[in-house]
């Protein structure tokens, strides 16, 4: 049971949470359970030994008892709710690489961006320069610090033997301090039902020890492969049970054009829009206009439904219809058939990709 | 115009291509239903039903009748969420490896929606609602509930959501979501075809029923108890009555609320939700579960009272504690206002306020533990009659006290960022709704039955009932707690560890038990309909009990209480019979009571065509039905003719038919 028997400090520390509470209830749990039955047994009308009282409805002695005993239980958890809560905090940085060994001076933590996209994980090194899909390499007894984002839906970035999971959110960032203590191969997938590909969401983590991890990083910048802005695009379109992918060079602003949602061409960062309209916006030209200079910001967003010409409403399939011909590529939003998984999309060619093998 | 254009101005999106006419199991699901439809219609046209059904039941604004009538949906619907539990489970079961399953994500995801979606707001709303319809007013000594057209229509509106989402099944798609339809994936660009159409008109519509019932259920309460039912002297299920039911008034509207912004969203393009222009789908979140949290305190509320009335009739005693049984509802109403995010503890809200949910989740624990040991002490030296409903109490403390327990553990922020989300959080609630909900139920159903029907339910299919559900529930729901500490998340369709299968295995097994428990409660509703005769209640109180309703004849007549009681005492009936109560034979004044109408049964037709033709974008006929409702709506509050008296010797003759009952036993 890989919650209970994790690799990674906080996930640890979570681990022994989990038991430390279970214990304190069943304190109550038990005791409870054990008298239901024994008066279930003893208080049967059946039984001749038994003492009947009616009219044993009030006890103040009993009451007392009764509302301070969880009470005393519910102060210790809640005393353990909120130390804990503070201790593992995902945005909180590490104290400690493991019990009794605190983190080495001048350890610099090791930076990894997630980019959480539909049905596939990218992972960004941007002090490494490399990218990958749905493979996540980590040093053994290294602080790691993840800056976590998506690109359309909720999906949370989970790996069990690592740490607890925080949801990856379009146009916002979370943060994830985690170290991991043993060597080995692990997974993570998402905790959030984001669609037809959910299930295959999964990504693989393998824990190295740090001078196998910069060999597999100087091995993937050879491979080749780059992953820019226009090629994010190309892989942002869903696909399902996607192979493990390599970048051998990742342009060093992309996560935070993903975060600032202008990774399409022309598209304004939110936070260049942000500050505009901070600053007074510009004034409407005539009666309709946009605040902004620029390509409208959901120029792609699909017509709603009441302001869809009739020839435009679609139809409303009730079974899934086999793959069209063609079918998924770069298609309009709201396109029915971008959720046709039927066929495997196609892996992006920008330039040499190597995938990985097993 | 163009042809095209023609077509889809007056069919709106519907095509050929809606119906299900190349899909073999849907086709042949579709056929079954359709064929059994024709033959209950084809039955009551030919013994001539129709004109009994629409006078005696569907225009009635009788409590006793719209309550049955509310459970009677809730079973149907309970097949239909059953139906969709066993696929999931068959196909969790199956799905390793290279094996697809039958389910591709497409059905699948469509099955676990509809599955929750049906389960919470058409079986256990409207389960709970018709019980406390049903007992609350002849509880209170009251002749029906303060609104009682009121009530009717609640119902019909309830029914309507139940009707629409059952038609997505075979026209068209229902919500690929999850039951809570979360934004982003919800909105237009995720989402284009009519599944979350289906999904937010059916619930938007039922959700004005429930919310209609419920502020009726508070005026009853507050304002309709028989003279010297002080609020301390009225029945605990009455107290879990009223605060579910103002937990429910306070909550809907706030589940109205996000799902009308949701649509604003994908009808006019608003961007509440949206991931651009400002949109903010954490607020969907946010707003869902001030709802989500609060609801499920609405459902085992009521559930908590069932049990409270029927431990003290089965052992003889008066509830242990009243006083501290009340305080302890009222604060766990009040408390479950405070704890939603703990359904999102992940989202990244900080440590502080993490806190402050995950504390006030556990405080909760206090007073439900409190209830439990009053129900424990009630026990005690007490001379317990283990009949049917009282074993359903005993499992339901055995069980229920472990979905609690895991229910602490996750309220834990930390602990819940590896279990958030995961089969063991699956398994908590299930643990929470089955062990609690669901037993109260059905407890509730076979102790109150006979007092609406007039004869007891079959006891040995009972068991059976009792026996498949607690052993079919531990079945089916332990193996998943063990697969959710395994790192296994939820609304997956398919895996690829073996490791995992043997417990989905025994899983499935556990959830066709369950099966034959929901096939047992059906078939003990029949067998007790065969042998009614031998099953009969004669008195009108078949247990002994202790509260007013079993101070009136079963059925009750349509007026409940010739003469309005006065109470004088805590556990009134227990107090009339201890102190020689006599029925009054005589002196008999006639009785003011509501008219039938059919307003009810033709507004939620039309809003049942209404919330139709948004899904399927015809226009035109949306803007008829919201013409029809608003006309049909104003033309009924012309309706003058709404009351009538039942004269002082037809209550005479029935009531001297019962003194003859109760004399003779006939």
């Amino acid at each position: 049971m890989v919650v209970m028997n994790p690799t990674g400090d906080i996930a640890v520390q979570q681990r022994n949470l989990i038991l430390a509470a279970t214990g304190l209830m069943l304190l109550i749990i038990v005791p409870v359970m054990v008298l239901t039955v024994v008066f279930a047994w003893r208080y049967r009308s059946g039984n001749r030994n038994k003492v009947y009282d009616p009219t044993f409805d009030h006890s103040t002695t009993l009451e007392l008892i009764i509302w301070s005993c969880p009470l005393l239980i519910i102060i210790c958890l809640g005393a353990i709710t909120w130390t804990s809560t503070h201790r593992l905090d995902p945005f909180q940085p590490l104290e400690r690489i493991a019990p009794g060994r605190p983190i080495p001076a001048n350890t610099k933590p090791l930076e990894v961006q997630v980019v959480a996209m539909e049905w596939k994980w990218l992972f960004i090194y941007p002090g490494q320069n490399i990218a990958t899909v749905n493979e996540l390499v980590l040093p053994k007894d290294v602080p790691v610090r993840f800056s976590i984002t998506s690109t359309d839906q909720f999906a949370t970035f989970y790996a069990p033997t690592l740490a607890g999971m925080i949801y990856a959110m379009p146009g916002m960032q979370s943060s994830l301090n985690a170290v991991i203590n043993k060597t080995g191969d692990s997974w993570g997938y998402s905790g959030n039902y984001t669609g037809a590909g959910h299930s295959d969401m999964r990504f693989r983590l393998h824990a190295v020890e740090p001078a196998e991890f910069n060999t597999w990083v100087a091995r993937v910048q050879r491979g080749g492969g780059t992953l820019a802005a226009a090629d994010f695009v190309r892989l942002e379109q869903p696909s399902t049970k996607d192979p493990v992918l390599h970048f051998g060079a990742a342009a060093p602003d992309l996560f935070a054009r993903v975060l600032n949602r202008c990774i399409a061409p022309g598209k304004p960062c939110m936070v260049d829009v942000m500050r505009h309209d901070q600053a007074g916006g510009t004034p409407p030209v005539g009666a309709v206009g946009p605040g902004v200079n620029a390509a409208p910001l959901n120029g792609a967003k699909p017509a709603p439904a009441l302001q869809k010409a009739p020839e435009d409403k679609g139809s409303g399939p009730n079974v899934t219809k086999p793959a069209q011909p063609g079918a998924p590529g770069p298609l309009k939003p709201a396109d029915p058939h971008n959720r046709d998984l039927s066929v495997l999309l196609p892996v992006p060619q920008p330039g040499a990709l190597r995938a990985a093998h097993a | 115009m163009t042809d095209q254009s023609l077509l889809k101005t007056v069919f709106g999106r519907l095509t050929w291509e809606s119906f299900p006419l190349h899909e073999p199991i849907l086709f042949g699901t579709f056929m079954v239903v359709a064929l059994l439809g024709l033959g209950i219609v084809g039955a009551i046209t030919r013994y001539r039903l129709w004109g009994y059904l629409w006078t005696e039941w569907f225009t009635s604004v009788d409590h006793k009748k719209v309550g049955i009538m509310y459970i009677i949906l809730a079973i149907i619907m309970l097949l239909r969420g059953i139906s969709d539990a066993v696929m999931m489970r068959v196909q969790q079961a199956i799905a390793f490896g290279s094996n697809p399953g039958f389910l591709p994500p497409h059905h699948y995801d469509q099955i676990f929606t509809a599955h929750g979606t049906i389960m919470i707001f058409f079986v256990a709303i409207p389960l709970v609602v018709g019980i406390v319809n049903f007992v609350m007013p002849l509880q209170i000594g009251a002749r029906d509930v303060a609104f009682p057209f009121l009530n009717n229509l609640s119902f019909w509106l309830t029914a309507a959501g139940a009707v629409l989402t059952m038609i997505s099944l075979f026209v068209g798609e229902f919500a690929r979501t999850g039951w809570l339809s979360y934004a982003p994936l919800a909105e237009l660009a995720y989402s284009p075809d009519t599944g979350v159409d289906y999904y937010l008109w059916s619930l938007q519509i039922a959700g004005v029923g429930t919310t209609l019932s419920a502020i009726n259920m508070v005026a009853t309460i507050i304002k309709m108890r028989a003279p010297g039912m002080t609020m301390m002297k009225m029945p605990v299920f009455c107290w879990t009555a009223l605060c579910s039911n103002v937990l429910a008034v306070a909550i809907f509207p706030a589940l109205t609320a996000a799902f009308f912004l949701l649509m604003l969203d994908r009808y006019i393009g608003t961007n509440f939700f949206t991931n651009e222009l400002g949109g903010a789908p954490m607020m969907y979140w946010n707003m869902v579960w001030i709802w989500g949290h609060p609801e499920v305190y609405v459902l085992v509320l009521p559930a908590f009272g069932i049990y409270s009335e029927i431990t003290q009739t089965f052992t003889g005693k008066r509830l242990f504690g009243y006083t501290s049984m009340v305080y302890a509802t009222v604060v766990i109403t009040i408390l479950s206002y405070l704890v939603w995010l703990h359904h999102f503890f992940t989202m990244g809200a900080g440590a502080g306020v993490n806190s402050f949910f995950g504390i006030a989740t556990m405080v909760i624990a206090i007073p439900t533990g409190a209830k439990i040991f009053n129900w424990l002490f009630t026990m005690y030296r007490g001379n317990i009659r283990w009949e049917l409903p009282m074993m359903w109490v005993l499992a339901f403390m055995l069980t229920f006290t472990v979905g609690g327990m895991t229910g602490v553990l996750l309220a834990i922020p930390s602990a819940d960022f590896v279990l958030h989300n995961s089969l063991f959080l699956v398994a908590h609630f299930h643990n929470t709704i089955i062990g609690g909900v669901v037993f109260g139920l059905f407890a509730g159903m076979v102790y109150w039955f006979p007092k609406a029907f007039g004869f007891k339910l079959d006891e040995f299919w009972g068991k059976v009932a009792f026996w498949g559900w607690v052993v079919g529930y531990w079945i089916a729901w332990t193996p998943i707690y063990v697969v959710g500490l395994m790192g296994t998340t939820r609304r997956v369709n398919h895996f690829d560890d073996p490791t995992l299968q043997p417990y989905f295995i025994v899983a499935a097994v556990g959830a066709a038990l369950i099966v034959v428990g929901i096939l047992g409660f059906v078939m003990s509703i029949v067998m007790g309909f065969v042998k009614r005769d031998k099953l009969r209640d004669l008195t009108g109180d078949p247990w002994d009990g202790r509260t007013l309703e079993w101070s009136t004849s079963s059925p009750p007549p349509a007026y409940n209480f010739a003469q309005t009681p006065v109470i004088h005492d805590l556990d009134t009936w227990y107090d009339m019979k201890e102190n020689g109560y006599e029925r009054p034979t005589e002196g008999f004044r006639p009785i003011h009571m509501p008219r039938n109408t059919g307003a009810g049964v033709i507004l939620a037709g039309l809003a049942l065509l209404l919330g139709f033709s948004m899904v399927w974008y015809i226009w035109w006929l949306s803007a008829v039905s919201f013409a029809g409702l608003l006309v049909v709506a104003v033309a009924h509050t012309f309706n003058f003719k709404r009351d009538y008296f039942i004269p002082a010797d037809e209550v005479a003759r029935i009531e001297g038919k019962r003194s003859q009952q109760l004399a003779t036993g006939v």
